[in-house]
């Protein structure tokens, strides 16, 4: 299964991105954000990092690169697609996903390892995982509060699309300690935390986040989404 | 300004020029004109000014930094010395790591956030010169009281910009230092270390060797920001009085960093460039004439050509601008459209500004006409030297001779408040709301981050290897006594290896002193190089290179004396590292080393404010057995924990220790409050499974370390002979510090 890992200018974590898709089975295809050919993935990543240096706002101009158009069709069409902290913040400048993420609530970088209830097992990036299972991951981004008007929040809620919470104290006053969602449909999610740094307890906190990249590759296998 | 040209300079040879406003004293300017057989142009005055301040040629301290290469160990690790732009060392399997510090103190007591941002852009593109990836950063800090109300201005605007551009770098922060005391008010040290791994082949130099070879200029437009931040800046005490400097202060952009390195890197990859040059401090001036000296001296640069980002910039200023982001390389014109490419796909400005010749002189002309003519070398190397005189300060015989009045806690209730109020300090409370600000974990490699003794990162995933880093400097100590002072900072570095198990390999360090006019300063500075240098020869280390950062005073107070040394170190496989703390109830604790009666420059004692005293000395035979010792215990896997003892002794030791896993300990002690307080150099503590402790008396008798059993591990306290602080009582004191601080 070859799953495609796009670089923007000011990515940061492809090679990380790459290197857990590959430690959980996969093949990762570098792709360019000025090379809008998907050369035939099976699933996409947008990864974290400060692409184009989060000019405008985060993830504005990144949202408008060449990659990023067969990338919302296909995934429109159902291809699991995963944005992680930055990558999140590009699914949301694309409206893929409602909402926005805003500056932490203390207004700096926060870096630490960090307690996820995952709450929906049933996307295409959360089906390794057990129902209300706790891991623990990488947070670290500057502006990662997710923020929606009540009425999409309590769509969110009713129809389960909080793909993961964090657990204790709300560590960048996100709503409903969000940390990430999904879309209707469970192929495109968006987290804020990084399970690309979780693969190894020697080089992370715990190997908790390797799940995310062995369900999509079941997910891929078993062809459903949902 | 009307252009001031060759011919000019030649046609009206007695015209007043201001090259005090410049920083250059009149035998300077005088010395200069010798040089050229006429006056310099304007241009030519600039480039002079710039990198003959103190910051580009270390014109105090050549004559005490040659020692580095006088007392040098023949080392076959070493691939690149001193003298390039940073290293570069032989960690094996073919692999080669460069490191440098740099100081960017001045900058950022005017500017803390742009200051403390540039300061490790510019590291950064030192590394990324030689040909390295960069793989991590680390941040030697020091500021003055924590509760000082400039402090509150200085330290969350330093610790943002050091975080906001080395995350947007994607560069894991792995460690550092956070000290506080008085001399640094209005003198902040802002330290910054970058290691790169390469391969030995993809070692790059700054020279400009074969004639008709182009000068290529990428990455940022060139802007007013920085002009005479060197001379200005770096070479002048603050007074309280005088214009506002802010201009001078360069103004960086992480993003643009970013783009470059990897362009860069694609660059280097397909073998595009013949030298390499950052620019930096003195900007195109230094870059220009540094390049030019590397190869046969002749270049010609066509000024005009420099894509600016304000089109009003003379010539003169586009010579001295410190723009960040800006690199220069000399390309083969059969590669150059390869290389036009690669930054095109990159979207990096990219401009062919001039080419090398055969001649001797960097010829560099404004719109056809010359307007500097010189010997590079002149420029870039053969800046003025001086011999400054020095003395020994009336306060180091003064301060020998005070006897410390200290309160050495005896009972139960003495002990429990002495651990408490030491875990609280702000020198040795918990740095999280600091170092939570970084990165630590992209590009997947960290092994070892604060608070861990050293930051450590896999080089290789394959086989494991790995590089640790670490620095450290204990001004208290060098304060009272510099030569032993040195020595002292070098072995806890390399000591800090060597707890995780890993090697002492190379040195490189950032000796930040007052001023170098003051006699006392030279002194405590050439006490220092002599202390660093012979330290080194002895314990077998090269070291790689350096930086000086003198005039760090206000006024007639220097700031204490503060060489930070970093120690590389190499480990054959990440995985077998011993950690720096245990998770496990039932391992037995002991301390490798003796204790002695060493308050004087200790925590405790300037927690009580005493500066006096007789400082400890360096045994660096027995550190180089300590060393040994604790690489065998991590090979022969007897450790399962291991943690140096440094400011604040056993008691802040231990208070890391079982706050690190919630893991408490029992420790019984004699003699208990000089045991908790002392800071005898050398020291460990060890935690062993009890099957090991025969394996680990057999070494330490083999290294003649003493070895004493303080405890075991387990509870949910720590317990020191009848006193007893149960972790929660602890970690609130220790981690309670920085929030209410900084907020």
């Amino acid at each position: 299964m070859k799953i495609g890992v796009v670089t923007f200018p000011g990515t940061l974590d492809d090679r990380d991105a790459a290197r857990a898709v590959r430690r959980a089975g996969g093949e990762a295809v570098a792709l360019w954000h000025n090379d809008a050919d998907l050369h035939a993935v099976d699933a996409v990543i947008l990864p974290g990092g400060f692409s184009y240096g989060d000019y405008l706002r985060c993830g504005a101009i990144s949202r408008f690169s060449p990659v990023m158009e067969p990338i919302i069709k296909a995934a429109q069409g159902g291809m699991p697609l995963l944005g992680i902290c930055n990558g999140f913040q590009v699914l949301a400048e694309a409206h893929l996903i409602p909402g926005a993420l805003t500056r932490n609530h203390e207004l700096h970088f926060l870096c630490k390892d960090q307690k996820l209830r995952i709450e929906n097992t049933d996307t295409a990036w959360t089906s390794s995982y057990s129902p209300g299972q706790e891991i623990v991951i990488p947070l670290k981004n500057g502006e990662g509060a997710y923020m929606c008007d009540d009425q999409t929040l309590a769509v969110l809620e009713g129809e389960g699309r909080i793909v993961a919470r964090y657990v204790g104290e709300n560590p960048n006053g996100s709503r409903n300690l969000i940390a990430g969602i999904t879309n209707e449909r469970g192929n495109i999610v968006g987290l804020m935390p990084h399970p690309e740094h979780a693969i190894d307890s020697l080089t992370g906190p715990s190997a908790d986040g390797l799940g995310f990249f062995t369900s999509v590759l079941k997910s891929l296998v078993t062809g459903s989404t949902k | 300004m009307s252009l001031d040209t060759v011919s000019m300079a030649q046609i009206n040879p007695d015209m007043v020029q201001p090259f005090a406003e410049l920083g250059l004293k009149p035998d300077e300017y005088a010395r200069i004109k010798e040089i050229l057989g006429r006056r310099p142009t304007s241009s030519e005055l600039a480039m002079y000014s710039v990198m003959w301040s103190e910051h580009c040629s270390y014109k105090s301290s050549k004559v005490h930094l040659k020692q580095f290469g006088d007392k040098a160990v023949k080392s076959d690790a070493l691939l690149v010395g001193i003298g390039e732009n940073a290293g570069v060392v032989d960690v094996g399997q073919g692999y080669a790591v460069t490191f440098k510090i740099e100081s960017h103190n001045h900058p950022s007591f005017i500017e803390p956030y742009q200051g403390a941002a540039t300061g490790i852009g510019g590291i950064v593109r030192d590394i990324l010169t030689m040909g390295a990836r960069p793989i991590a950063v680390m941040d030697p800090l020091r500021f003055g009281p924590a509760d000082a109300p400039d402090t509150k201005r200085v330290l969350p605007g330093i610790v943002a910009g050091v975080g906001g551009y080395g995350n947007c770098l994607g560069l894991p922060n792995i460690g550092g230092e956070v000290v506080f005391d008085e001399s640094y008010l209005g003198n902040p040290l802002v330290n910054a270390l970058c290691i790169g791994v390469m391969k030995h082949s993809d070692i790059k130099l700054a020279k400009a060797a074969g004639a008709g070879n182009l000068v290529v200029l990428y990455g940022a437009k060139t802007g007013g920001d920085g002009i005479g931040g060197v001379s200005v800046l770096a070479s002048e005490t603050f007074e309280s009085k005088g214009p506002a400097k802010r201009p001078a202060v360069q103004v960086g952009d992480p993003f643009v960093e970013k783009v470059l390195i990897e362009c860069s890197l694609e660059i280097f990859a397909e073998d595009l460039v013949v030298g390499i040059q950052d620019l930096g401090g003195a900007g195109l001036s230094c870059a220009t004439s540094e390049l030019a000296s590397g190869g046969s001296g002749g270049m010609k640069v066509q000024l005009d050509k420099v894509p600016l980002r304000d089109p009003s910039l003379s010539p003169e200023e586009i010579l001295m601008s410190e723009s960040q982001e800006r690199m220069c390389a000399i390309v083969e014109p059969s590669k150059i459209a390869r290389f036009l490419e690669i930054c095109e796909k990159w979207d990096v400005t990219v401009t062919v500004i001039g080419e090398v010749t055969d001649g001797s002189h960097l010829e560099i002309t404004w719109n056809g006409q010359l307007i500097v003519d010189v010997p590079p070398r002149t420029v870039a190397h053969d800046g003025p030297v001086y011999t400054r005189p020095f003395a020994q300060p009336a306060y180091i015989e003064k301060a020998a001779q005070e006897i410390l009045s200290l309160p050495i806690p005896s009972t139960k209730d003495e002990i429990k408040a002495t651990v408490l109020q030491l875990a609280a300090a702000p020198n040795l409370a918990d740095k999280s709301w600091i170092t939570d600000q970084y990165d630590r974990y992209v590009q997947g490699n960290s092994i070892q981050t604060q608070p861990d003794d050293s930051g450590m990162v896999r080089i290789d995933e394959e086989t494991h290897l790995g590089v640790a880093v670490a620095t450290d400097a204990n001004a208290n100590w060098s304060y009272l006594n510099p030569y032993e002072g040195a020595k002292l900072a070098l072995a806890e570095a390399a000591r800090n290896i060597a707890t995780a198990g890993a090697k002492p390999l190379a040195v490189t360090n950032c000796l930040n002193f007052g001023s170098p006019e003051d006699p006392g300063v030279m002194w405590q500075f050439a006490e220092t190089v002599r202390g660093l240098a012979d330290g080194c020869l002895e314990m077998g280390l090269p070291v790689t290179g350096g930086n000086v950062s003198f005039y760090n005073q206000t006024g007639s107070v220097a700031i204490l004396p503060t060489p930070v040394i970093g120690v590389l170190g190499v480990i054959d496989d990440v995985r077998t590292r011993t950690p720096m703390s245990f998770d496990r109830a039932g391992l037995e604790l002991y301390l490798l080393g003796e204790t002695n009666d060493d308050l004087a420059g200790s925590e405790w004692a300037y927690m009580h404010n005493q500066r006096g005293g007789v400082a400890p000395l360096a045994d660096l035979q027995r550190e180089m057995r300590l060393i040994e010792l604790l690489v065998a215990g991590r090979t022969k896997k007897i450790f399962a924990a291991a943690h140096d003892l440094s400011q604040g002794g056993l008691s802040a030791t231990l208070t890391e220790m079982v706050l690190r896993h919630n893991t408490g300990a029992s420790i019984q002690l004699n003699n208990v409050g000089m045991t908790l307080l002392s800071e005898t150099p050398g020291r460990v503590v060890v935690a062993v499974e009890p099957d090991q402790v025969g394996a680990l008396t057999e070494e330490a008798q083999s290294q003649k370390i003493a070895l004493t059993k303080i405890g075991v591990t387990g509870g949910d306290a720590l317990v020191i002979n009848s006193a007893s602080i149960p972790l929660t009582e602890l970690r609130l004191a220790h981690t309670q510090t920085f929030p209410k601080l900084f907020g």
